[in-house]
């Protein structure tokens, strides 16, 4: 993941236009639309179709915090980013919120004040080899050329790991991701390293996947999740808890398609919490009471949406691993509904 | 002793025969071209031998293309493990390509027909021998293309048009007495009708309009490339021609605030100036009053450009001999009658391989706003296009279409320009 300093500074500069923006929520209601701040394209994470409709995993997120406020899931401008825009454009207050694939760092947070709302991707830095190379460990690949993207974060890691394990690599330097697609596919470098998820959907891309594989080890905690700016916590709390109520559905087994029947009223307080029919959770983030419901029903709740553009069924194909419930041995953990 | 032996005796002329066929036709030609001494000969086997590689290579994989499928997927299946291209995502895609994702599909016809306007009205600029009439719709064209492309209310164009006149009427009102009088007398009137016009304006006025609103945010594709180039270019040509006369002129004040912008804005890379007007310009601003986007970018490019071209224009003011100026003086003529009459259009005819120059590296230069998440053409196939599940890996076929998208225009604009310096002679035979 990207960092640039230059524009970190620029953005702490502009946080007194930023300030000026505080009652986000009111804001978003009075303009009827929410403006999400998305990558300019990440296969499963956020794209336009042919029809120019965005969709993807992080889109979703995007999406139920426009049906939790205004009732409505198409009440959003798209804002397309890029990483060198992003941290601005929300420190600028040209959008209310960015869901576009960031690592929660620490510098991040203090340094450029934005408020990390929660993780709705645990990504991590992974390594795809070819199979001839007969490789099944990260620690057996001494002497390997690899494929890096020169001033990320990833370049670091791979030196710390390398250094580590007490062995030797040579770095092949590359751009972008097309690039790297091209040198690793064309034997330019045995392996290529990037965050795990990329590494699934550039796979997903090449004529014989089969012939590749992701080695189990993954050498960075790159936890990636929606952001906004400090200091207005009530609209922290809005993006929060909706991001809260997508996982908690999950894992109360609310869906899409049994969410109206469940909103009748269930022997679970906890679900009818959520759904509004019991307790006053709405009220108290200024929302209508089925806010929850409606975040829900935008597409699904954490574990549909994931399915939907990332999951196994889909052409990227990533597992749930790290991102299943906690109950299931995942790191997926909301807190209570109460 | 032989009266029989006289020799045959021609009567007529031997018919010439022809040529031996290693001394004429292709046969000559290839040994006097490719095959004159050894070297050339290896040099020609040699390069003979590339073009064969290269076209035993892309011939087939244009002529196995794919056209009707709907993801890369379903290409490599219908290829069945041969090379070809999968043309498929171009016809899936085009309308992203050439107008953006966001641009409504059924007002595709406003773009197109502004970009058949658009002929219609850079031909009397282009070819001097059309009737000078035709030179009115010129004038009108780019109030026609906003109303086309932007929708909206038609007051606002309209608007636009009656401060222009109003400004021009002034001008010729007040330049016979003064020439700054004149011209920012044509300034503020222009202004004042702005603002009194705008306050007339109702603010629902969008609302309901015939053709429907498009806001800049929405514009995309080749179509945004085209639009940024062709404004820029006609901006910046009379902005350049301003700042080269400024930086001769003989007004300290002028002259240096010229020599200042030009100098800056060269010395600074056009990625940053976009940086510019994409970033840092939002916190000059007080929220929720910023600028349209596309307008600031609008202005940095041309200003970008405007200092390249004012430096190709002072080339050609600095080529003309001291005697043209003092021809000029001679016969009495003023600043700006000598300018206008003797000086730039010599001045010009010497730079237009400059201002071509310059112009098509402008119109390369337009792909640099996808940095900025504006979605232009390269914008379109980085960002959304190669982000998609079903495309995500088609490289050639796509970037080769952008290449031949700007290949058109910008070896369009080299031959026109080569027309225009054969029209003019600009070498002194």
């Amino acid at each position: 993941m990207k960092k640039t300093v230059i524009f970190g500074a620029l953005t702490a500069a502009g946080m007194a236009a930023g300030a000026a923006a505080a009652g986000t929520l009111d804001d978003v209601k009075a303009r009827g639309t929410l403006n999400c701040g998305v990558t300019t394209g990440l296969v499963g994470f956020a794209a336009p179709d042919a029809n120019g409709e965005w969709d993807g995993f992080d889109v979703a997120v995007c999406r139920a915090v426009a049906a939790a406020v205004l009732g409505d899931p198409t009440a959003v401008e798209f804002v397309p980013t890029t990483g060198k825009t992003r941290f601005t454009a929300l420190a600028s207050g040209e959008i209310d919120m960015l869901a576009r694939n960031t690592t929660w760092t620490f510098s991040r947070d203090v340094d450029l004040k934005f408020t990390f709302v929660g993780v709705n991707y645990y990504d991590g830095q992974g390594f795809m080899v070819p199979k001839d190379l007969g490789v099944s460990s990260a620690k057996d690949l001494d002497g390997a050329t690899v494929c890096i993207q020169t001033g990320t974060t990833t370049e670091l890691n791979l030196a710390d790991f390398f250094r580590s394990n007490n062995i030797s690599y040579e770095p092949v330097p590359i751009e972008t991701n097309a690039e790297a697609q091209q040198q690793y596919l064309a034997g330019a470098c045995d392996v290529y390293t990037t965050d795990a998820s990329g590494l699934a959907a550039t796979r997903a891309t090449f004529e014989a996947p089969g012939d590749h594989v992701l080695l189990p080890e993954i050498i960075s905690k790159e936890p990636l999740g929606p952001l906004v700016r400090h200091g207005d916590n009530e609209w922290g709390d809005v993006v929060r808890w909706t991001l809260n109520a997508l996982i908690s559905a999950e894992e109360l087994g609310i869906t899409s398609t049994n969410i109206s029947e469940m909103s009748g009223g269930t022997d679970n307080p906890e679900i009818n919490r959520i759904l509004g029919t019991e307790g006053t959770l709405g009220e108290m983030l200024g929302l209508d009471a089925d806010w929850a419901m409606k975040a829900i029903n935008a597409s699904g709740n954490y574990g549909e949406i994931f399915e939907k553009n990332i999951g196994e069924a889909t052409p990227i194909g990533l597992a749930r691993g790290l991102n299943a419930q906690w109950t299931d041995g995942g790191l997926l953990y909301s807190p209570p509904f109460r | 002793m032989s009266d029989t032996s006289a020799a045959f005796v021609r009567t007529e002329q031997v018919p010439p025969s022809p040529p031996p066929t290693s001394a004429t036709g292709p046969v000559k030609w290839a040994k006097d071209n490719l095959f004159s001494t050894p070297l050339y000969s290896l040099l020609t086997i040699a390069a003979f031998y590339f073009i064969y590689l290269i076209l035993a290579n892309t011939l087939p994989w244009i002529a196995n293309g794919v056209w009707g499928t709907s993801s890369l997927a379903e290409c490599r299946e219908a290829l069945n493990g041969v090379s070809g291209g999968c043309f498929s995502v171009l016809t899936e895609r085009w309308n992203q390509l050439l107008f953006g994702f966001k641009y409504p599909a059924d007002q595709y016809w406003r773009p197109a027909l502004t970009f058949l306007l658009f002929f219609a009205a850079a031909a009397p600029v282009l070819f001097f021998k059309l009737p000078r009439q035709l030179l009115l719709f010129t004038a009108l064209f780019p109030f026609i293309a906003f109303y086309l492309i932007w929708g909206g209310t038609i007051l606002t164009p309209i608007l636009a048009l009656v401060g222009f006149v109003a400004g021009y009427f002034v001008y010729q009102r007040f330049v016979a007495g003064s020439f700054a009088a004149g011209f920012f007398g044509g300034i503020a009137t222009a202004f004042v009708v702005w603002i009194i016009g705008g306050m007339l304006i109702p603010a629902n006025a969008n609302e309901g309009a015939l053709l429907s609103t498009v806001p800049s945010r929405d514009l995309g594709g080749f179509m945004l490339n085209m639009m940024l180039g062709v404004t820029c270019v006609s901006l910046s040509v009379p902005l350049g021609i301003a700042l080269a006369l400024g930086r001769q002129s003989d007004m300290p004040l002028i002259k240096w605030i010229c020599v200042v912008f030009i100098e800056f804005i060269r010395g600074v890379p056009l990625i940053t100036l976009l940086f510019v007007a994409s970033v840092m310009l939002a916190y000059f601003f007080p929220p929720g009053t910023t600028t349209d986007l596309f307008l600031r970018v609008v202005i940095m490019i041309t200003m970008f450009s405007a200092a390249y071209i004012a430096e190709v224009i002072r080339g050609g003011l600095a080529a003309l001999p001291r005697g043209q100026y003092e021809a000029a003086d001679s016969l009495g003529l003023d600043y700006p009658q000598a300018m206008r009459l003797i000086i730039l259009p010599q001045a010009l005819k010497i730079s237009i391989p400059g201002i071509v120059n310059v112009a098509v590296g402008l119109f390369k230069d337009t792909v640099l706003v996808s940095v900025i998440s504006m979605f232009d053409l390269l914008g379109m196939i980085r960002g959304p296009i190669l982000a998609s599940t079903e495309w995500n890996g088609v490289y050639w076929e796509l970037l080769g279409f952008a290449s031949l998208l700007f290949f058109v225009v910008c070896y369009g604009i080299s031959q026109y320009s080569q027309w225009l310096e054969r029209q003019l002679a600009t070498d002194h035979r």
